[in-house]
């Protein structure tokens, strides 16, 4: 590295650095400030990537067919423990989110409920936890 | 500072381009309820380092250039109460940095479209608006900029303050071409690049409700899509 020192103007010229208030990537799940939009654009975020993985996931399991009835007969013994509804619930969840919150941002991002957006996505996490627990208790069995 | 002045942590957000890499330096400020951050900057200035680079000017969130981040939100510094026992400052994110917890705000300003005036209408030598009043809340301050988790990962997308501006031309166009406009927020880093988080509304101290303006830029451009194509 040249150890010639820089020309003054140089270094007047020199872009400075642009701080970011989270690393790299990950910046836009920084939701410090609480509001409700990041709330729900993050988890948008973090709940599609998930139902993508479940995707490929699902379709895993599937071809389980393949290796004949005595392979998909005990993944459904597995598939119905507790632990593994209790996945399921998790899964709808993050479908319920990401279905609600896109029919939010549909509404809000074509300019009809602009002025509406943290009322409408109060309205529809009402709406998707009563949907959810109903899914649960449906699924747990405790109806 | 008020008599009552209890002693502040202030962490401050430290750069200069000759000196290399930034850092944080503390000072103990004396610092009371009723105190701004910017009071506390100033005192650090006048009392401990003589080379803190501060900048302000109206004092009453006017202005628009004390724009930083304080425990890493954004604020104006002038009326952002100390309100902490230790107050991290630092600069505003997304928009470099010029010195300390100053940046530079020619690539922010940079970002609006080339109708954007430098002038306000109201301040235009020989303008046809007479009257002296501004019409134009936007401050200009970038808090909204540096708010944004889009802008955070995209130095392409143009940010709210710039999309707002394009919205207001559009209910107000003061003789300024508003298809040209349009066809400036018509594009994949403008008003499409908007993931309608809210937070450049929640930072900002002037309320522009950039995000609204927005959404509302985005129904007119479908609108004329849609027009256009049937």
């Amino acid at each position: 590295m040249s150890s010639e020192p820089l020309d003054p103007g140089e270094v007047r010229r020199a872009p400075g650095p642009v701080l970011r208030k989270a690393p790299g990537p990950t910046a836009w799940l920084d939701v410090r400030r609480g509001a409700v939009g990041h709330w729900a654009f993050s988890l948008n975020r973090v709940t599609g990537l998930g139902l993508v993985f479940y995707l490929y996931l699902h379709l895993a399991v599937l071809s389980m067919l393949l290796r004949g009835p005595s392979a998909w007969h005990g993944f459904l013994r597995l598939a119905t423990t507790p632990a593994f509804l209790g996945l399921d619930v998790l899964l709808i969840f993050g479908l319920l989110f990401h279905g609600l919150n896109g029919l939010r941002v549909a509404l809000v991002g074509s300019g009809l409920a602009a002025d509406r957006q943290r009322a409408l996505f109060w309205s529809l996490m009402t709406l998707g936890a009563i949907l959810l627990i109903g899914a649960a208790l449906h699924l747990l069995g405790t109806e | 500072m008020s008599a009552d002045a209890a002693t502040r942590r202030f962490r401050v957000h430290r750069f200069r381009r000759e000196d290399g890499p930034s850092h944080v330096e503390e000072f103990d400020v004396p610092a009371g309820e009723a105190s701004t951050v910017l009071e506390g900057l100033r005192w650090i200035e006048v009392h401990a380092d003589r080379s803190l680079v501060i900048r302000h000017s109206c004092f009453h969130a006017s202005c628009g250039t004390c724009g930083v981040r304080v425990n890493g939100r954004e604020g104006l510094a002038c009326v952002t109460p100390v309100t902490t026992d230790t107050v991290t400052v630092e600069p505003l994110a997304n928009i470099p940095v010029l010195a300390d917890v100053v940046v530079d705000m020619r690539p922010f300003v940079e970002r609006f479209p080339p109708q954007h005036p430098l002038l306000r209408m109201s301040e235009r030598p020989g303008s046809e608006v007479q009257s002296p009043e501004r019409f134009e809340d936007c401050i200009e301050c970038g808090l909204c900029l540096s708010a944004c988790p889009i802008a955070a990962t995209d130095d392409r997308y143009v940010g709210p303050a710039a999309l707002a501006w394009a919205q207001r031309v559009l209910e107000e166009p003061r003789g300024e071409d508003v298809d040209a406009v349009l066809e400036w927020a018509d594009d994949e880093h403008g008003a499409w690049q908007c993931h309608a988080a809210f937070e450049c509304t929640e930072a900002c101290p002037s309320e522009v409700f950039p995000a609204q303006r927005i959404m509302k830029l985005r129904r007119e451009l479908t609108r004329r899509r849609l027009g256009a194509s049937s």
